[in-house]
Formats: structure tokens, C-alpha cells, sequence
């Protein structure tokens, strides 16, 4: 297990690298110069020397990499343009909001659907199995963005159930969790639907094993056999999709933030693009990357923990 | 003392096509310690059988008429938590496929473990019969190997481990679907010895099924011989090897099994296929494939006796014998 946690981590390290040798090069072949970007219209031709001194814009291209690699593994994403902030401290700020309402969307979708998956393939061919068929297509069909904005005009501005727009009283968890209850919702509900498919179909494969039919003629209890015998290896692909999907929650997230004027990484985004805050921008993907990169890594030492065949591979 | 009585058991699959006879008026005893073997083509029903015993045919499947007789139950009469009881702690069961078989996320430990569940038994003692049980079928270091997984043993040591498995709760009856067909020549034979010992050791009766003829003769006391879900012809192994009074029991036996190589897993091939079970004729089922059709295969077959617990079931078989 040890080693095994160990390559995986030596593995995303890899793919964070990479994640930074494509945004620098990115950065690099932008059209433009950042410090007349930077600087904007006004500004003289010394100030931008100046600062393209300062930001190292005039050392040789691998001396620039070098430094925006080391800066950025030791933390350091340089400054933000409006404030002159350190970007790293920004987005630091902003992440805590974006990881709750990711990790709220997560709960959700696996607290919701692996149970309706599992029931429908247990119960496969009932009237139950059809209604989760059913609805999961439609939750899925639905774009994320439509159902944040019904679930604000239905619960926060007709009924009044629950908050609208913010992250609540900061200090006051009750507060923060009741504001963060629909737009987790938003960000996850799609998922109920993908992840009861998906574990109503490997449920369904898993049951027809031969290791199932063992268990059933040593008479063991039918619970047994669903949630410790069938449920951990039908979860697997799940938790793996989930990892991979954290892509398409974070880009739901954005939407989410605007819609329920919440504070995140999304926000922070969407202001930085809108306002030409570039240094901002690469931060706040590089923070985004990282993130994704760690929660694969833990989607996968799940799937190390739940499945002893795949520890012993590695 | 018979330990199962099975009588006139009938089975029907339903399909899109009609309904499936798919085991017809199926009789045959398995007597206290004795070793009874099942053989016949792929198809015959012999999964179907053990299924029905078991109480675990498919969704679409039912039993039409006969009797499951088990240590007093009628097991077609059960409900599903009685037959549940049964399952494990009086009948046991090892499956074909070793790899398959065991769960591979859960320790073999722990997989021993729920199998006691209504032991009463504490962990430990849990444990400790499991590595009683495990060291008895010759698992190098048991102790160790209860927290180690289904994929860590080789083909040979997962197949023993099913066999531990089922003999755990000392069943009555142990049934045995095939269990060595997917293992190698020398295996086979060891596996052969090992579950005689622990046969007798135990003092069980055991059910086994096989494709082998010469595994069967070499292990079974009593033969059942199965064709298109109908038992053609049952006795002692003796009985049916030296003096088959079906056909297909004599089509099958010609190549004699002592001189079969190793290799031949297989049944001998007769010309012709099973007929489709869902169309019975009301004749001999094997009439289509026998060489000795008479007009006496035009009615329906019953047992007829050969000698005591020697039986066929073939219009032509007294007349021959
Ligand atoms: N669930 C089912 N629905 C319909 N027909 C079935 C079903 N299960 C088995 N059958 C049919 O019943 C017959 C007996 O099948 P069974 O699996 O018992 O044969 P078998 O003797 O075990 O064969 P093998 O040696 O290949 O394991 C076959 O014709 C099969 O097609
Ligand atoms: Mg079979």
C-alpha cells in the first residue's frame, strides 16, 4: 500500500509539471507583451523596461520556465495585476468555498445515487428499476447551469426554504452549510444520475459472478452479499469516473458561483478573464490542476483500498 | 440411511420460445457417505440439478412436480430463509471455476469468517477452525494466509481453498460442480484424493458432477448418467461400467475409461445433438441418436429395474442385459 501511494504520487508530480510546461508555453506564445498589458496604454516605454526586468521577461526562455517552475512547486505564483497581491495568497483564499462546494456536490451524487443504483439493479426489471432509469437520464440531460437557476427561483425566491446568494456568515457553520445545500445541488445533481447508471450496471455484472452465486450457496445474508460482496467491486469504475469528473464539477462550479454569487475559484476566475488579470488567471488553472491531479490521486488510492488485486499490481 | 432422496423432480425454465423441461421426472438417492458421480453431455441439466437443490434456479426457472427429500425437508416445500439455513452449514458447495469462485475483495479470512455466521462462535474460534480446515487441505502457512486474498493463491491452492470452504460447517451433503475440470492432470488426481480423505474424514455424502469418466470411476461409489434432462440410467459405478443397459450409457462407456488418456476430458462424441427441450417427444428422448431404435421407443420410457439399484431407462434394456 505504501508503495503503491508512493508511485501514484510520483506520478502526478509528473503530470503537474507538465500541467506547468503547457501554461507557461502558453503564456509564452500569447501574442502581447504582459508588461504593456500589465501596465496598460499610459505607460511609458522605461516603466515597461522597467517591469519587464522585473517580471524576468528579458532572460533567455529556459531561465524564465526554470523560475516559473521552481516559483511555482515552492508556492510562489507571482503577482496579481489590480492589487499586486501574491496570487498563490488570492487563490488560497478563494479555494476553501470551491473544495466545499465540490466536496457538497460529491456528497450528493454518491449519497443519492450509488444507493438508487444499487437498488435498481437489485430490484432490476421493476417498476423501481424504470422511475431510476428514468430520472437519471433526465437529471443528466439537464445542463447544470438551468438546474442552478430553477433551484434558486424554486427554493430561495418562492418558498424561501433556503438562502440565495452568498457563502453565509463566515465563523457560522450552520449558516455556511445551509447556503451551501443548493448550490452543491446544482454542481451534483447530473452526477446522482451518472453514477446511478453506472453502479446499476457493474451491480448488475458483479451479481451475475460466479463469487456471488458462491456466497449465495454458503447461504449467507442477501445484505451481506449486496453491500460487502457485490457494492465494493461494483463501486470501482465509479470512483475512478469520479476522479476523471471532477473536471466537469469544477467547470460547474463556475457556473454555480455566478448564479448563487458565491465567493470560489470560479469567481475569482470569471472577474480575473473579465478584468485582463492574466497572472491571476494562470494561478487560479495551475491551483485548478492541482486540485484535479489530487483528487485523481485519491479517486485512486480508493480504488487501492477498496481492491486488493489492484495494491498488489502496483 | 439416504442422505438426499430425489423423485420424479421435473423443471421448467420459462423462455420466449415456451416453456423449457429442462429436468424430467429426474430420480435417484444419495445414500449416507457414499460418493454418487453425474455424467452427461453439456446440457443435460446438470447445473440446473444442482440449482434446484440448492434452492437458486434463475429467475425464470421453477420446479414442476417431484420432491427434493433432505434430512426431513422437502426442499422444493422450503421457504427461501429456511433453504438459506440449509445452504453452507448442511449442504455445501464447490463450484468449477477456482478463480472465479472467491470473492476477490475479500480476505480469505473474513470470507471464512461469514461463512460461520451463525456458528455462534466467537472470532477467534472462528479463525482457528478456519486454519484447522485450511491446513487439513494442505495451505501452506494458514495462519498467514487469512488475511491474504483469492489473487495471491495459485490456480490449484484457490480450488482447495473452495473445498476448505465448503467442508467448514462438516455439511451432510458436499456437491461438487466439476471442481477439477479446470485444473491440470496432476492436480486433478491430488485434488480426487484430497476430497476423498476429507470425505471420509467427515463422513459426508458427497454429489459429484464431472465430464470425466474416468474421474467418475475412480472416485464415485453409485452413477447417475444424465441426457436431455432425464436420468437414462443409475446403479453402482460397477453396475454401470461393466454393464451399461442404455445406449447412451453403453455409447459413452465404449472407450474404456481405464485406458482413457489423461487428456481426454471430454465425453466421447456421439453423432447427433441434445434435442430442444422446449418440444419433448413423448418417446425415448435419445431415440433420434440411437442406433438401436426399435418401435418400442415410440412410447414413454420408464426405470426399468436391472438388477437392485441398477436401473434404465430403455424399453430395449431388459431384452440386452
Ligand atoms: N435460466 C435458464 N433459462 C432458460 N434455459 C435454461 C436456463 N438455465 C439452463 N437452461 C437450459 O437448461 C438446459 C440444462 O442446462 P444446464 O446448465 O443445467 O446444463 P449442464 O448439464 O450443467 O451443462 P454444462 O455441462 O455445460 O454445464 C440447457 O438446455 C439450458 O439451455
Ligand atoms: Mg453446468
Amino acid at each position: 500500500m505504501f508503495s503503491y501511494a508512493l508511485k501514484r504520487l510520483g506520478l502526478s508530480v509528473a503530470i503537474v509539471s507538465l500541467a506547468m510546461l503547457l501554461l507557461f508555453s502558453m503564456i509564452y506564445l500569447v501574442p502581447g507583451d504582459p508588461a504593456a498589458v500589465a501596465l496598460g496604454p499610459r505607460a511609458t516605454d522605461a516603466m515597461r523596461e522597467a517591469l519587464r526586468i522585473k517580471m524576468g521577461l528579458d532572460q533567455p526562455v529556459w531561465v524564465q520556465f526554470w523560475n516559473f517552475f521552481t516559483g511555482a512547486w515552492t508556492g510562489d505564483l507571482g503577482r496579481e495585476v489590480l492589487s499586486d497581491r501574491p496570487v498563490a495568497q488570492v487563490v488560497m483564499e478563494q479555494l476553501p468555498y470551491t473544495l466545499a462546494l465540490i466536496a457538497g456536490g460529491i456528497s450528493w451524487s454518491v449519497a443519492i445515487g450509488i444507493p438508487l443504483g444499487c437498488w435498481a439493479a437489485v430490484k432490476r426489471g421493476s417498476w423501481a428499476d424504470r422511475i431510476v432509469g428514468v430520472l437519471s437520464v433526465a437529471v443528466i440531460a439537464v445542463p447544470s447551469f438551468v438546474i442552478a437557476i430553477y433551484a434558486l427561483l424554486v427554493f430561495a425566491v418562492s418558498l424561501r426554504w433556503l438562502p440565495a446568494i452568498g457563502a453565509g456568515e463566515p465563523g457560522d457553520l450552520g449558516d455556511q452549510l445551509t447556503h451551501l445545500i443548493l448550490p452543491s445541488l446544482a454542481v451534483g445533481l447530473g452526477w446522482i444520475g451518472y453514477i446511478a447508471r453506472m453502479v446499476r450496471a457493474s451491480m448488475l455484472e458483479v451479481l451475475e459472478a460466479q463469487h456471488i452465486r458462491t456466497a449465495r450457496a454458503f447461504g449467507l445474508p442477501e445484505n451481506l452479499i449486496t453491500f460487502r460482496y457485490a457494492l465494493t467491486i461494483a463501486i470501482l469504475p465509479t470512483v475512478t469516473l469520479l476522479g476523471v469528473g471532477i473536471g466537469q464539477m469544477l467547470s460547474s462550479a463556475v457556473f454555480a458561483e455566478i448564479v448563487f454569487a458565491r465567493p470560489g475559484v470560479g469567481k475569482l476566475v470569471y472577474d480575473a478573464i473579465l478584468t485582463r488579470n492574466y497572472p491571476l488567471v494562470t494561478g487560479a488553472v495551475l491551483v485548478t490542476t492541482v486540485l484535479f491531479v489530487l483528487i485523481n490521486l485519491l479517486a485512486d488510492l480508493i480504488v487501492g483500498a477498496l481492491d486488493p488485486r489492484v495494491r498488489s499490481r502496483l | 440411511m439416504t442422505v438426499l432422496s430425489i423423485t420424479d423432480l421435473n423443471v421448467f425454465f420459462s423462455t420466449e420460445g415456451g416453456d423449457l423441461h429442462a429436468l424430467r421426472d429426474v430420480s435417484f438417492d444419495v445414500p449416507e457417505r457414499r460418493i454418487v458421480g453425474i455424467v452427461g453431455e453439456s446440457g443435460c441439466g446438470k447445473s440446473t440439478l444442482i440449482n434446484a437443490i440448492l434452492g437458486l434456479l434463475a429467475d425464470n426457472g421453477r420446479v414442476g412436480g417431484g420432491g427434493i427429500h433432505f434430512e426431513g425437508h422437502d426442499l422444493t416445500r422450503l421457504g427461501p430463509k429456511e433453504m438459506q439455513a440449509l445452504r453452507g452449514p448442511r449442504i455445501a458447495t464447490v463450484f468449477q471455476d477456482p478463480m472465479g469462485a472467491l470473492n476477490p475483495v475479500v480476505s480469505v479470512g473474513a470470507q471464512m469468517r461469514n461463512i460461520q455466521y451463525r456458528s455462534g462462535l466467537s472470532r477467534s474460534e472462528k479463525d482457528a477452525k478456519s486454519v484447522a480446515i485450511l491446513q487439513k487441505v494442505r495451505i501452506p502457512d494458514a495462519g498467514a494466509a487469512l488475511a491474504r486474498y483469492p489473487h495471491e493463491f495459485s490456480g490449484g491452492m484457490k480450488q482447495r481453498i473452495a473445498i476448505a470452504m465448503a467442508l467448514l460447517m462438516e455439511p451432510a451433503l458436499l456437491i461438487a460442480d466439476e471442481p477439477t475440470t479446470a485444473l491440470d492432470a496432476t492436480l486433478e488426481v491430488a485434488t480426487i484424493e484430497l476430497l476423498k480423505e476429507l470425505q471420509q474424514d467427515i463422513g459426508c455424502s458427497v454429489l459429484f458432477i464431472s465430464h470425466h469418466l474416468g474421474v467418475i470411476a475412480e472416485l464415485c461409489d453409485d452413477v447417475v448418467v444424465m441426457y436431455a434432462g432425464e436420468v437414462v440410467e443409475r446403479g453402482t459405478t460397477r453396475q454401470v461400467f461393466n454393464n451399461p443397459g442404455h445406449p447412451y450409457a453403453a455409447r459413452l462407456l465404449e472407450c474404456d475409461p481405464a485406458r482413457q488418456s489423461e487428456r481426454v476430458r471430454l465425453l466421447p462424441t456421439i453423432p447427433g445433438e441434445i434435442p430442444d427441450l422446449r418440444h419433448r417427444p413423448e418417446g425415448c428422448i435419445f431415440a433420434p441418436r440411437c442406433d438401436r431404435r426399435a418401435p418400442a421407443c415410440e412410447a414413454r420410457q420408464s426405470e426399468l429395474p436391472l438388477q437392485t439399484g441398477h436401473m434404465a431407462r430403455c424399453a430395449l434394456a431388459e431384452a440386452r442385459s
